[in-house]
């Protein structure tokens, strides 16, 4: 199949979506469907089936991530030369009130007494639902779910990944091809060689979004050179950091949109074989690409000839089985490989020797879903957005003690004042905010004096903390910093794969410096060794893992050293545990 | 009888057959066969090791170096009923380690164990990726957040005495 094939099935969705006169967006992703969010998609459903109305009148999609996860479930309209309205805190009986709202009864609607034993929501039971919203205060009732679109949780943001998640139903390849979908891929197949792929990325200034921030151009460049006739593309979506889940979501959400960049990045470097790892934990994303792989064989998307070109590219996908280590670069090739992840000593990378020793190139998700867009738009509007060395968005999981909390995409240089206090909508109650920490376990606790800083790969590191992969959790007064780095520090005792000395001991004796501390019986002597041993682990770990497993004690020692010597002054044991409550 | 079936009659041992045939029997694919195994069989016994070495014509220990490697998979059988907590950083700061106190208290087992008698496993996990409903708990494959140690560990309590009742019948 050729593009002109893709672009007439594109059409032909387009029309058949403008001819419903409303379309409602039902958020089926993961944190909509832990709120209900099964139940509201099934209740509109049927309450559009009990009004008997038009087909042209009304169709119900379900989408992806819609963002603001703590007000979910959530539901959006959209009408004809009409504003979209998002509803939110959607329970089966506000979806009733939805459908009774905007879609019409039909003109021959069976209005008889329903029989027995009916699971079903009957035409009955529904116009007599419908007669009881008549009042005023149960239209009242209803507005009180909408969420304001011009809020500054929105107004805030700029979406380039997320574009789609939330308007497109991901299951179907029609949508995404209706959206622009696979066009940026046409268009490099047709009209560029690999070599100005490469060049565009590169120019375009996207930095790898898994945390480290390499250039992507360059890396794509390094495995373009190499002369082997075997090359693999692995899209890296094992997502470890606990508090993020912006990978999860993209893949969930726009599958076609990840696999679209990955095909691009095969075209540019010369693979012709690809791999998705993703973590066993998210069997909705697996399913979703995997799903996607499939749809885009069976469409020739992927395949002996993609788009009909001299170009052969499949992919495949690897299951990770929960290793937060396998994140690492070559770490993840030996689990691809089916062996221990452990990492191993770098140089040579992965761009000269990577999974079974080919020219391997490894991004992560959303680095991917960066892709379509910047060859699409162009290099020179995607360095339009963002700062000077850090371009374009990144998206955060924005988590914790926040009023709204939830999947945002923001432009590079925003400052953490804007995230938390706008988008966030600030600490809730009578808490104020302490610190906001971003990077997971391997990131640091940014305190309130530096809100102003701007989020960009070098302030953060300046700050002591890292990108990282995008988790953003915000914490207020009611944390204690001591006992908090000893919640990372867990973590990594955990993770750590075992393999070199600094991070398998170092961790374990970083913890116990903690617990000492943290029961009221540290010295000050304690406090400097623990310095010194975080500057140790750092400096001589062998991976990733390790060399960053110190941050989060090392920022809350740089911060908030009062609650450290408090500890150790009072001498009196300081209650663990967050006093939620 | 069939003779590709395993001598037990066990249908499950197909199940890991089969994604063996899917990979052309190929080596790389031992952590595919063992979420295979993990999946049909909810735990990996040492028989079941010792099969899939046998089959893979993999050396048992790196069978066994492998699955002890990734934390998905588990030696021992899950409760029957299974509650996961989740720890991540966004349900810590809400308090999600409260409620694995609680549950740890009311059942006098650690997080990772079950019950002597088998009715209740406590499972905690990195991050169930549902940070904006934290904290976030699983409780018989059930996803709820903004949970409290009171209203889960009612739930649980009830759950497992309405199962015993049931039993008892």
């Amino acid at each position: 199949m050729n593009f002109a094939n893709l672009e007439e099935l594109a059409f032909k969705e387009q029309r058949r979506q403008e001819k419903y006169r409303r379309r409602i967006f039902c958020c089926t992703s993961t944190a909509c469907l832990s709120a209900g969010a099964g139940l509201t998609r099934t209740t509109l459903d049927q309450a559009v089936a009990a009004c008997q109305c038009d087909e042209d009148e009304v169709e119900v999609v379900q989408t992806g991530c819609m963002g603001l996860c703590s007000r979910g479930p959530l539901v959006r309209v959209e009408a004809k030369e009409q504003e979209p309205v998002l509803y939110g805190n959607v329970s089966a009986d506000v979806s009733q009130q939805i459908i009774a709202r905007y879609v019409p009864v039909g003109q021959s609607v069976d209005n008889t007494e329903p029989d027995q034993n009916e699971e079903q929501l009957s035409s009955h039971d529904f116009l007599h639902f419908r007669s009881s919203l008549r009042t005023a205060e149960k239209k009242k009732e209803l507005d009180r779910h909408i969420i304001p679109l011009d809020s500054p949780f929105f107004v805030k943001q700029v979406r380039i990944v997320l574009t789609e998640t939330g308007r497109i139903d991901p299951d179907n390849i029609e949508d995404y091809l209706a959206s622009d979908g696979y066009k940026a891929l046409a268009h490099v197949l047709e009209n560029m060689t690999p070599e100005e792929v490469c060049d565009e990325i590169q120019k375009s200034g996207l930095r790898g979004r898994g945390g480290a921030g390499f250039p992507t151009g360059l890396k794509w460049h390094f495995v373009r050179q190499e002369q082997e006739p075997e090359k693999f593309v692995i899209v890296n979506g094992d997502e470890g950091d606990p508090g993020a889940y912006m990978d999860r979501t993209v893949m969930e959400d726009d599958p076609h949109r990840v696999l679209e960049g990955m095909i691009i990045c095969a075209y540019a470097v010369g693979a012709s074989y690809g791999y998705f790892y993703i973590r066993g934990e998210y069997p909705i994303a697996i399913r979703r690409i995997r799903r996607a792989i499939r749809d885009a064989r069976k469409h020739r998307i992927i395949g002996e000839s993609v788009l009909g070109k001299d170009f052969r590219f499949d992919a495949d996908i690897r299951i990770g089985a929960g290793a937060f280590v396998c994140g690492e670069e070559t770490a993840l090739i030996h689990s691809i490989e089916g062996n221990r992840g452990t990492p191993r000593i770098r140089p040579p990378y992965p761009s000269k020797s990577g999974l079974w020793g080919k020219p391997t190139v490894i991004n992560n998700v959303e680095t991917m879903a960066n892709i379509p867009s910047i060859i699409n738009k162009g290099a020179s509007w995607y360095t339009t957005i963002g700062t000077e060395k850090s371009k374009g968005t990144k998206v955060f999981a924005l988590a914790g003690q926040l009023r709204n909390t939830g999947l945002i995409e923001v432009p590079m240089g925003i400052t953490l004042n804007e995230i938390v206090n706008e988008i966030g909508g600030g600490v809730p109650g009578d808490a104020e905010f302490k610190a906001a920490q971003t990077g997971g376990p391997s990131g640091g606790c940014i305190p309130s004096t530096y809100l102003d800083a701007p989020v960009d790969y070098e302030s953060l590191s300046k700050l002591g903390s890292i990108m990282g992969s995008g988790g953003l959790v915000i914490i207020d007064d009611t944390t204690l910093m001591p006992e908090f780095a000893r919640f990372f520090m867990d973590f990594c005792v955990d993770e750590s794969c075992g393999k070199c000395v600094p991070c398998r001991v170092g961790t374990v004796q970083i913890r116990k410096m903690l617990d000492k501390i943290i029961s009221g019986e540290g010295t000050p002597e304690d406090l400097q060794f623990l310095a010194k041993l975080c500057t140790l682990v750092k400096n001589t770990s062998l991976c990733g893992l390790g060399q960053s497993a110190p941050n989060p004690v090392l920022s809350t020692l740089k911060y908030f050293k009062h609650e450290y010597d408090d500890m150790i002054q009072k001498d009196i044991p300081v209650e663990a545990g967050n006093g939620q409550n | 009888m069939n003779m590709n079936q395993h001598p037990s009659g066990d249908e499950r041992y197909s199940d890991i057959d089969r994604t063996i045939e899917h990979y052309d029997f190929e080596k790389d694919a031992l952590l595919e066969v063992l979420n295979t195994a993990q999946e049909a069989f909810g735990y990996l016994s040492e028989d079941l090791l010792i099969y899939i070495s046998h089959q893979l014509k993999v050396p048992l220990s790196r069978v066994y170096a492998v699955a002890t490697f990734y934390h998905m998979f588990t030696f021992s059988p899950l409760g029957e009923h299974n509650c996961i907590i989740c720890t991540g950083t966004a349900c810590h700061v809400k308090g999600s380690d409260r409620i694995v106190l609680a549950l740890s208290e009311e059942f006098e087992i650690k997080a990772g164990d079950t019950t002597p008698d088998g009715m209740f496993s406590l499972t905690t996990a990195r991050c169930l990726g549902s940070c904006g409903l934290a904290p976030v708990i699983v409780f018989d494959g059930q996803v709820s957040g903004k949970e409290t140690p009171q209203s889960v560990t009612k739930r649980v309590k009830e759950t497992i005495s309405l199962s015993k009742e049931e039993q008892l019948v």
